[in-house]
């Protein structure tokens, strides 16, 4: 569904992505994993639009997609979920969730959102609540809800469970285990590697913009490469 | 006497609000002060100007006139002197700033050429027609300017609390990378946010000439660096706060003028900035385009 190839990337001078090549498949989730720095969330945004990749190109569903941008991308059905939630904190939970359907023209907007307040009661409860008086986990089941509303086919997230409860975390998990049985394809940052491999098919290591390990996930939550790479060894 | 006073400011401050409303809509979603927005008002009021008394048409006419001639103003603004510097690397986070400076001397030039240096007078058809309310006199012309304000500044709330665009709008200002990931086209945004400012502004012009009886190629700069004062004291970016700021301003340069001296009407503005940035350095309302 969703093929990168070698895709470079840089913040200024500073090459941040090298050589990046990985494949999601249709209905699966599959997790990048990597400490900080390693350019999870540059690869996130490199196939969202919100960069522009110096070299390689992004394929989705056949279709080369790899100049577009943010707001293209979510027509053709790759929805982001950004690091730090990114709620519209001056705008009501309901505008928040009626933007993530912004691009959609169909007339079962009403009945998505319904939907939405049903799987995550809590949001029906504060609708009329600015977006911004949430807490970290309500934020994050929002900008989930939010992206849903927008019908993907490809969900990314990225670092869903930071800065989260471990209950809510938990929670946080179950969702997205939930999403993908809905037939949403899921893409999915994380630090918490366990977890993440826990709900995910195939997994990649990434180390310094680069990748250096990957594999179906339970083979993955037993290497123990897979912990250093989470410690953030460098490998030079 | 009071209630004369209070008519008059209330009509002074709802075209403040209007100036400042221009400002606070580029202000919310671009993160710039537009310095070509007072003369962006300033051609509004010539067209006015021109229409009313060149061609003898109505004054729906010259609004219409006005605000086509702004809104494509803004638009060439967006276009050749704010877009192209727009995320390219090495370009100073001022160069936008600077550059409407550039647009602004260059709009009061031109207008030099077209319309010549001096004041021109500006006549509304009704400007002499007055009401006696008991020992109060009424001009229909503040009335008008009243109106045609609030139903302004009404509008201008219901399009961006209930509309797509207008949600699209404040989204965009709050957050333009977040306002992009769901499905909104920023560029578009912009230019239509430019758009309906400097289309506001023509609008507020031909509402100074009708409430000063005329215009002239200066007039952007001194009522430009009002809407500033009263968006930094409503909170920049905020557009309930450019409203009641607006209204502030006009009521207590009014009253000054009455129980004081008029020759501090003008610093009555900056006064007002200094003290608010001293008590609430956010402005009045905060930041962020809410309705």
């Amino acid at each position: 569904m969703l093929k990168v190839n070698g895709i470079n990337a840089f913040y200024g001078k500073i090459q941040v992505l090298k050589d990046i090549s990985l494949e999601v498949e249709e209905g699966s989730i599959v997790t990048i994993l990597g400490a900080n720095g390693a350019g999870k969330t540059t690869t996130m945004k490199t196939i969202s639009g919100l960069l522009k990749p110096q070299q390689g190109n992004i394929k989705f569903l056949g279709e080369d997609v790899t100049g577009l941008r943010p707001d293209q991308k979510v027509k053709k059905g790759i929805a982001l979920v950004p690091e730090g939630r990114q709620i519209l904190a001056g705008m009501t939970v309901l505008e928040n969730l009626e933007m993530g359907a912004y691009h959609r023209k169909d007339n079962e907007i009403d009945q998505d959102l319904e939907r939405m307040f049903e799987r995550f009661p809590i949001l029906k409860e504060r609708e009329k609540q600015l977006g911004g008086t949430l807490s970290g986990g309500q934020q994050q089941m929002l900008a989930i809800a939010r992206a849903i509303m927008s019908r993907p086919k490809l969900l990314l997230l990225d670092e869903p469970s930071m800065g989260l409860a471990p209950l809510v975390v938990a929670d946080i998990f179950k969702i997205i285990k939930e999403i993908n049985q809905t037939g949403t394809t899921v893409l999915l940052v994380e630090q918490n590697a366990r977890q993440a491999l826990k709900v995910s098919d195939y997994g990649y290591v990434l180390e310094t913009g680069k990748i250096v390990a990957d594999g179906k996930a339970d083979q993955l939550l037993n290497d123990p490469r897979i912990m250093e790479a989470y410690l953030g060894r460098k490998s030079s | 006497m009071l209630i004369e006073q209070l008519i008059n400011g209330l009509t002074l401050g709802s075209i403040y609000a209007i100036v400042a409303l221009g400002f606070t809509l580029v202000f919310g979603v671009l993160g710039i002060i537009n310095m070509a927005h007072g003369e962006i008002f300033m051609f509004g009021a010539f067209i006015g100007v021109m229409i009313t008394a060149m061609f003898d048409a109505p004054l729906w006419v010259a609004f219409g006139a006005s605000i086509l001639i702004t809104a494509i103003l803004g638009f060439f603004l967006e276009t050749f002197a704010l877009r192209p510097l727009r995320n390219k690397p090495g370009v100073s986070h001022l160069a936008p700033l600077i550059s409407t400076i550039g647009v602004s001397i260059f709009l009061e030039n031109l207008s030099h050429h077209l319309f010549g240096s001096g004041n021109k007078p500006f006549e509304a058809p009704f400007a002499q027609v007055s009401f006696q309310v008991g020992s109060i006199t009424v001009y229909l012309v503040q009335i008008v300017i009243f109106v045609i304000s609030i139903i302004l500044m009404v509008a201008l709330s219901i399009w961006l609390g209930k509309t797509k665009a207008g949600k699209a709008l404040r989204a965009t200002a709050e957050n333009l990378e977040t306002a992009s990931l769901l499905g909104v086209d920023t560029k578009r945004i912009i230019t239509m946010t430019v758009i309906i400012a400097s289309a506001i502004g023509g609008i507020a012009g031909i509402l100074v000439g009708m409430a000063f009886n005329s215009v002239n190629p200066q007039m952007g700069l001194s009522m430009g660096l009002k809407g500033l004062a009263i968006i930094i004291l409503g909170g920049m970016g905020n557009v309930r706060g450019a409203m009641a700021g607006g209204l502030i301003l006009g009521l207590a340069e009014t009253f000054v003028v009455v129980y004081g001296d008029s020759g501090y009407k003008d610093a009555i503005a900056f006064l007002a900035i200094i003290v608010i940035l001293l008590i609430r350095p956010q402005g009045l309302f905060g930041k962020k385009i809410t309705t």
